[in-house]
């Protein structure tokens, strides 16, 4: 057992819906309790989803427990199947399935035989693996799933697109960000005359996921899902995949590189008389990705001109405090300490599984390494580091808030704040510029604090008060005053005076709880 | 066919497959209510992030609660339960030094069948804390059932008030004061029962004050220390609809005499409320009819936007009973109340109460729908087309997408809506929704879903 208050990685079975759920015309049954269909609140709030979650439970009650699911599971996945006729429905475990030991797989098993639709079996073991790597492994094996049933069939063949495409995997739905860096990237693509193939599971068609070995390479833009299936796709089909973060400047011309090595490589080996085959060989040997690179960094991205600035010249030296997720805290940690010379005191992730990725990424670009998914470990880290600024999670923006240390939030768990309308993300030359601006009000907003601190602030609200309520004539009666005191704070002024005026236009000098109370109704009559 | 139904209410009982919070989350609100006690919530990761994302920015703020989050080992019981809890809330005693320990029971210690009802009172004696547990499980609860859940388990914890007299009178006969022991013994007095906040608790002992009636404690009260007295001259009357489990261990543990009334939710129901227990008490309720009078006077301006108006209630907190029934008396017309269990002998009051209110404002009976099922609900919204829908947040947003108003049904579990003064509140609830209708009604755009 774990004394706990607060956890970084979801449980499993998140992980599993967010994949699914990406999906168009995917359905998720869970097999959970009452209640545990939380993950619908968070997707409709959060993302401000406008469609019914495509998630639904079926219900372990009493009498599941005693008697097992029976035909409880089947009867639910064939109802689903009929009700709203999804390509696949995923049968998703829980913490509570994994102890009850039904034989689940056999439930999809007839299941399947009764209904059109696909039916898998999500298979993430609750007490094993948290959020990301239940995700990671259910993208692949849906993915699998597909590309198995592909090849069973007899015209099965892949045929590379005519043109350079590339599928982005791991685009999913509560991502930090994501929709916007998918965005971003696209973009990119573009401009480097690369099509995007297909992207998963953001907006994914279940029927499409047989054209992805038609791409000629993957993109991995996370760390934590995707990663996978493009193992897999390697393996079967010798796709490459680029793993490679396209997060801060350095990055990104490292991302863009690699895959002008790809693509030199194909069309190296592609000897064809093709006219459009030709077309795109000399396209992308003409291309000049130095040059694309060049251009971009200095005048598209502005965070290269600014890390030059002279604003930029006074955070040199600074100590920050960097926690996140494995992808982003490694890339804001190197963001920081090579494109805005800031000295990152401690860098950390919450990714336990992933540490030793994590620590050969920032080895060199901070004096710290912290691995944990403790959060206190993380504020008293903090507290004792006494960082300018902060770059974390919400978690770390409440510590922040505590020790009065700006926070810039850099990566999940995150609120509906960051879940913002506008265009705002963090991989590509956009990327860059919001980052800039982030770290760069995180700290000026630190600095403007420590100089209201010195002079005093500017805060002058109770002095006037004070002059203002001199003149007293009414008494408080001590239960008044601790029923005043009840009040919170931002309107407990309002409803003093709204009381005393009650009570001076009622003739009342003691002011008791009655007597707020009236006055309460008086005024909101 | 049609007549029937409109002389009296129509009970169904759909799958239950509906969505609804975790009875677990009444550690939200009881933690704060009950001032020095720690509630540790034996549970998974699940149960954790459930707790976390529903409790938004209440997390940050060092709450009194935690997880006892189970690993493998524990599942496995490769580890000891008994030494495990024990760690921990020697921890907690540390930390916190609480003058309760709540444990909150889940799906998980269910089905591993942790016996923690046989671990407390051991651990109790070792750790000198008082160690209450309360099942509050998603296997056979919904949402507000929690605080049904630990209430009833306080209530085995409220002193006998035979116990409190004795000490009484010994003390009372050095003061020799035969009169006030004679009072004390014979006096009837009165409980009451349900989490509220403490504003609200005093507005309503207020309330019952001013028809003489003497409040003599609340269960829950606001320090673990301060539980009401109990035992056989004792009434007790429920504040919400969710507490039954509660209001049979008063009557069948401790003895205590229930008085069902209404609840006092809305003006009509504050009144009818408080009608039933001076009638218990053998008083005769004056200056009611007039307060009620003038409360529904200063409820008139909501009147406008609701009168004639149609709502549905999906059903997840169980106040929808006496909710409908308020709005029922604005002037609402009530489609369909979903409900996730409804005990008719516990709402017996209430659930007359509401039909004698569809009677006196000449509505049509609404369908009470116990365990409802979501998806068969959403079809009947969309042929229904309500003006508004109460539901929980799973659906609100969809459902505003495609041009059908909601008010999210969590918010009245977390707003203050007992008693006269705060009918009010209930209503800036309900028309919210339509006064930003009202606002936006000149944008044409009102369904925001393609191919709908």
């Amino acid at each position: 057992m774990k004394l706990a208050y607060w956890m970084y990685a979801g449980p499993a079975h998140i992980g599993t819906l967010r994949v699914a759920s990406s999906f168009k015309n995917v359905h998720a049954i869970m097999h959970a309790p009452l209640g545990d269909d939380y993950f619908n609140v968070m997707r409709s709030m959060l993302e401000r989803e406008r469609d019914f979650t495509p998630v639904t439970a079926s219900i372990v009650d009493r009498h599941v427990l005693a008697r097992g699911s029976q035909e409880k599971v089947i009867d639910n996945i064939i109802r689903k199947d009929k009700e709203e006729h999804p390509d696949l429905i995923v049968l998703t475990p829980t913490c509570t399935s994994s102890i009850l030991q039904e034989d689940l797989q056999n439930f999809v098993n007839r299941a399947s035989m009764d209904s059109k639709s696909d039916v898998i079996l999500a298979d993430v073991n609750h007490y094993r693996v948290n959020e990301f790597q239940a995700a990671d492994r259910t993208l692949e094996q849906i993915v699998r799933f597909y590309i198995e049933k592909a090849k069973k069939q007899p015209n099965f063949h892949i045929k590379k697109t005519q043109k350079p495409s590339a599928n982005i995997l791991g685009i999913f739905t509560l991502g930090f960000h994501h929709q916007h860096d998918c965005r971003e990237l696209k973009r990119m693509l573009n401009d480097l005359g690369i099509e995007v193939n297909e992207v998963i599971p953001e907006g994914g068609s279940i029927s499409n996921l047989k054209k992805l070995p038609e791409a000629w390479f993957n993109l991995v833009p996370y760390r934590e899902v995707g990663l996978m299936t493009a193992v897999y796709l390697e393996k079967e089909f010798k796709m490459p995949y680029i793993s490679i973060t396209p997060m801060g400047i350095i990055d990104i011309a490292s991302w863009i590189n690699e895959i002008e090595k790809i693509l030199k490589k194909i069309t190296q080996e592609q000897q064809t008389k093709d006219v459009m085959v030709k077309e795109t060989q000399n396209f992308i040997q003409n291309f000049n990705f130095k040059n694309y690179i060049n251009q971009q960094t200095r005048f598209v991205s502005q965070a290269a001109w600014f890390s030059r600035s002279i604003d930029c010249q006074n955070l040199t030296g600074k100590k920050v405090v960097v926690f996140g997720d494995a992808t982003h805290a490694a890339q804001i940690t190197k963001i920081l300490s090579r494109e805005f010379g800031i000295h990152v005191s401690c860098a950390g992730t919450y990714c336990k599984h992933d540490a030793d990725w994590f620590r050969e990424q920032v080895l060199g670009f901070c004096d710290q390494i912290l691995i944990t998914d403790d959060h206190t470990q993380v504020g008293d880290m903090i507290a004792r580091m006494e960082p300018s600024a902060i770059f974390g999670t919400q978690m770390e923006r409440h510590v922040g808030k505590r020790l009065d240390i700006p926070c810039g939030v850099i990566s999940a768990p995150v609120h509906i704040q960051n879940f913002p309308l506008g265009y705002r993300p963090f991989l590509g030359y956009e990327g860059t510029n919001q980052i800039a601006d982030l770290v760069y009000n995180s700290f000026t907003l630190g600095m403007e604090d420590h100089l209201l601190t010195i002079f005093g602030g500017h805060d002058t609200k109770e002095v006037i008060t004070k002059s203002l309520s001199t003149e007293v004539d009414l008494s408080w009666s001590d239960d008044g005053l601790k029923e005043l005191n009840k009040i919170p704070g931002f309107v407990r002024g309002k409803v003093k005076r709204n009381t005393e005026k009650f009570a001076r236009q009622e003739g009342i000098y003691n002011i008791t709880v009655e007597v707020m109370f009236a006055a309460k109704e008086a005024f909101s009559a | 066919m049609l007549a029937s139904s409109e002389e009296k209410i129509l009970f169904e009982c759909e799958t239950g497959n509906y969505h609804t919070f975790c009875p677990i989350s009444c550690v939200a609100w009881l933690y704060q209510k009950i001032e020095d006690s720690f509630f540790l919530v034996i549970g998974t990761k699940t149960c954790g992030y459930f707790l976390q994302n529903a409790l938004g920015v209440m997390i940050f703020a060092e709450p009194r609660y935690a997880m006892a989050e189970l690993e493998e080992g524990d599942i496995s019981a490769q580890l000891n339960d008994y030494k495990e809890l024990k760690r921990l809330c020697i921890q907690i005693k540390q930390d916190r030094n609480p003058s309760v320990i709540i444990w909150i029971g889940t799906c998980t210690t269910e089905i591993i069948k942790m016996d923690l009802e046989g671990m407390a009172p051991r651990l109790e004696n070792e750790l000198g804390i008082p160690i209450v547990v309360a099942r509050a499980n998603g296997l056979d609860y919904a949402f507000t059932q929690g605080e049904d859940t630990v209430l009833a388990a306080l209530a085995h914890r409220c002193p006998s008030v035979q116990d409190q007299l004795n000490v009484k009178k010994t003390s009372l006969s050095q003061l020799n004061s035969s009169n006030e022991k004679q009072t004390l013994l014979h006096e009837n007095s009165l409980v009451l029962f349900g989490s509220l906040p403490s504003t609200v608790t005093t507005q309503l002992n207020l309330e019952l004050k001013k028809q003489g009636i003497t409040v003599s404690g609340w269960l829950p009260a606001q320090r673990y220390d301060d539980l009401p007295p109990l035992g056989e001259n004792v009434y007790v009357c429920g504040v919400h609809p969710f507490l039954s489990r509660t209001a049979t261990t008063l009557m069948r543990r401790k003895r205590c005499k229930l008085i069902g009334a209404p609840f006092p939710i809305g003006p009509d129901g504050t009144r009818a409320w408080i009608e039933k227990i001076c009638s218990a008490f053998n008083i005769e309720p004056k200056g009611l009819e007039d307060r009620e009078k003038n409360i529904w006077k200063s409820l008139e301006r909501y009147m406008p936007l609701i009168r004639g108006k149609s709502v549905f209630f999906m059903g997840d907190n169980l106040l929808e009973i006496s909710l409908a029934r308020f709005l029922i008396r604005c002037g609402m017309i009530v489609y369909e109340i979903g409900i996730p269990y409804l005990d008719k002998r516990y709402q017996a009051a209430e659930l007359a109460f509401l039909e004698k209110t569809c009677l006196e404002m000449g509505v049509p009976m609404p369908r009470v729908v116990e365990k409802p099922d979501n998806y068969y609900q959403i079809q009947r919204i969309h042929e229904l087309q309500p003006d508004l829908v109460i539901s929980g947040m799973a659906q609100a947003n969809p459902l505003e997408a495609r041009g059908i108003s909601t008010k999210w049904s969590v918010e009245f579990t977390f707003a203050q809506i007992h008693g006269f003064t705060n009918a009010q509140e209930i209503l800036e609830l309900i028309t919210k929704p339509l006064r930003r209708n009202q606002n936006l009604q000149f944008l044409e755009y009102n369904t925001l879903v393609k191919n709908s």
